[in-house]
């Protein structure tokens, strides 16, 4: 059901331009929607500068059956993709071939384009494309316009979002204006045999427990998926795409939220904790702040980066972008080496995708050890140095 | 101002444990407490409350034993409660969750800003704070730290990003969605906090009060199903030694060399 409330409208018309179905019209002073062709997208309602427009919804697609594809949001940081786009692509071909069906990626921004051969390379066969300079910096209003309108017109039947703090801010926000499920923070995705339906596999209670999960009766069946979990293909410049572009302008009044500053947590070419291919992660067992010093030339030797356990941040030895764990990234290196940490279950959650686990720790008793696959008793401080000389001598 | 903490009880997550022989949860026992996403939330208002004055009405939806958590937040700091218990929320999910919270919003009336934990530690979706802003068509900040100005008309809050910090200006209402700060300490609140908290409104609504809006709530009314929970997979047995340190290195750098990665 949409509603107009006539008192509160001031017959501007922005939702009048912005209508995708053209089903709004200004007659007599009077804001009218045309039932019949209106398709509920909800665009009108976040654009309307004194919210007069409001929809009330169930969570329920009346027919499921013309949805189709599976669409992948294309999320850009500092002016380059971000790395779960393209897990998000290997994982989305998997599940659009078992459906057969396309995979699509989903780019908004401003100066899209020049990022749709690199989203073609690793596998996206059509590419929806809205490009606009009120897309330049990411805002949860504009965003979900875009694509609450983009939903509403090619019907997509599966849409993946990294749960990156722009994912896990956006795809809410989306559910809700279009009443959809959203399973949050997904480690594993695949078809069920029986009714082709999207199975989403997540963990809860601090990782005690996994739940799989699945979305009947509303389309697309939404998830937000962890990064650094799924694998990407290996780009191949080879392949084919074709490219969709809408014009979707937001007027700037309807972005709610202003960025007055940004301020960068990490140096330039900094490479962040869950993007190293070795992990070396320090915690309470370190001691003090200045131990880290070896971890930082342990890390030199193996090529790896620097991590650290909850309570070091809260220490403030180190800041929080590099914490490993539930409450900070989850990384999933070839190597990572636990120097000093119990293991506590949240933290465990953080790095149950490495290849290899090494864990050093004086305690037998550290639960580190049961997920360890070589574990060392004994004191960091004396294994270390000594390990950091070994390797040298290579 | 008004504001509206929204709160959740949460099983104490570093208590649970799962029984290594049969896999599943250990749930006796295992202590309730405030969610502490929430309870960071509950502090900031309370803190912007010195600032602006008004009034805090804390918000959960649960089962009765819920008000525990509410009669924590009344002894913090809060003015008011409202507990939303109704055999019919049963098995919300986020979706269901943020529809019966916004019917509870639109009841109460006006507001200025609503402050979330940025997630609940048992399910760790992060949605259901972006949900009920969307449903009530305001906008939202999420992964906020701390409220740096505010005044009759906006709120300037720093947030985190995947790559640092913002600072975001928004008008109100809104909603803000708080990660916790490695500093904060949960405030204990004393005797006669605990005891002036038992004078203050706790009440209960259930669907009756929200409006009956058939299949919205609870089980019916969730979108998404979870069909199975199980124990997490294990990682295969490893090796553990326990050696003096020269010949542990001597087996680690082994280790290494077996495993292709020096």
């Amino acid at each position: 059901m949409i509603k107009v409330d006539q008192e509160k409208c001031t017959t501007c018309g922005i939702c009048v331009d912005i209508c995708p179905v053209s089903a709004i019209e200004i007659s007599e002073g009077v804001i009218s929607i045309d039932r019949g062709s209106c398709t509920l997208c909800g665009v009108c309602v976040s654009v309307c500068p004194v919210n007069a427009i409001s929809i009330k919804r169930k969570a329920k697609t009346e027919d499921t059956s013309g949805y189709k594809n599976v669409w992948v949001f294309t999320e850009v940081a500092s002016g380059t993709l971000k790395p779960v786009v393209f897990e998000l692509l290997g994982k989305g071909r998997e599940l659009a071939d078992k459906l057969d069906q396309k995979l699509c990626a989903v780019i908004i921004g401003s100066g899209a384009d020049k990022f749709i051969d690199e989203l073609g390379a690793y596998g996206a066969e059509l590419i929806y494309m809205v490009d606009d300079p009120i897309y330049e910096n990411y805002s949860t209003d504009a965003y979900t316009s875009a694509i609450s309108q983009l939903i509403t017109e090619f019907k997509p039947n599966i849409f993946l979002y990294g749960a990156t703090h722009v994912g896990r801010d956006l795809a809410p926000s989306v559910a809700s204006n279009l009443g959809l499920g959203l399973t949050a923070d997904c480690t594993d995705l695949s078809i069920e045999e029986e009714d082709n339906l999207l199975l989403q596999t997540r963990p809860a209670f601090g990782g005690n427990v996994m739940a799989d999960i699945i979305c009947p009766n509303t389309r697309p069946q939404m998830a937000t998926v962890r990064p650094n979990v799924m694998e990407p293909l290996a780009p191949d410049e080879n392949r084919e795409y074709e490219v969709i572009e809408r014009k979707i302008s937001i007027p700037s009044r309807s972005v709610r939220t202003k960025i007055l500053e940004t301020i960068s947590g990490r140096e330039e070419h900094e490479v962040g904790v869950e993007e190293g291919d070795c992990v070396i992660s320090g915690g309470r067992g370190m001691g003090s702040a200045d131990k880290f010093e070896v971890l930082d030339e342990l890390a030199g030797l193996l090529s790896g980066v620097v991590g650290c356990s909850r309570p070091i941040v809260e220490l403030g030895w180190i800041p929080k972008s590099r914490q490993v764990g539930q409450s900070g990234k989850t990384v999933s290196p070839r190597l990572y080496i636990a120097c000093g940490i119990s293991g506590a279950i949240q933290h465990q959650v953080g790095i149950r995708n490495s290849d290899i686990i090494i864990a050093i720790n004086k305690d037998p008793k550290a639960p580190i050890f049961d997920i360890a696959d070589f574990g060392v008793v004994g004191d960091l401080h004396q294994i270390i140095p000594r390990l950091i000389d070994r390797l040298k001598k290579r | 101002m008004n504001f509206i903490v929204c709160v959740k009880q949460v099983p104490d997550t570093t208590e649970v444990e799962v029984d290594r022989e049969s896999g599943t949860i250990i749930r006796e026992g295992v202590p309730s407490i405030l969610n502490p996403f929430d309870e960071f939330a509950l502090n900031e208002a309370i803190r912007v409350k010195e600032k602006t004055g008004g009034r805090i009405t804390v918000l959960s939806m649960g089962p009765p034993q819920a008000q525990e958590a509410l009669r924590k937040c009344l002894a913090i700091g809060a003015d008011e409660a409202i507990l939303l218990t109704d055999q019919a929320f049963a098995g919300s999910d986020t979706w269901a969750t943020s529809f019966t919270l916004a019917r509870a919003v639109e009841k109460l009336g006006k507001y200025d800003l609503i402050f979330c934990g940025q997630q609940a530690t048992d399910g760790d979706t992060a949605q259901v704070g972006p949900e009920l802003a969307r449903q009530l068509n305001i906008p939202q900040m999420t992964y906020v730290e701390s409220i740096e100005e505010i005044d009759d008309g906006s709120v300037i809050c720093k947030k985190e990003t995947d790559g640092g910090y913002q600072r975001v200006k928004s008008g109100l209402p809104a909603l803000l969605a708080f990660i916790s700060t490695p500093a904060f300490e949960p405030k204990i609140p004393s005797i006669m906090e605990v005891m002036g908290a038992k004078s203050k409104t706790l009440s209960q609504w259930g669907i009756d009060d929200l409006g009956d809006e058939d299949g919205d709530y609870g089980l019916d009314g969730s979108p998404t199903q979870v069909i199975r929970v199980y124990s997490p997979p294990q990682r295969g047995e490893g090796v553990i030694i326990e050696e003096p340190p020269e010949v542990a290195v001597d087996k680690l750098i082994e280790y290494l060399e077996s495993e292709g990665i020096i």
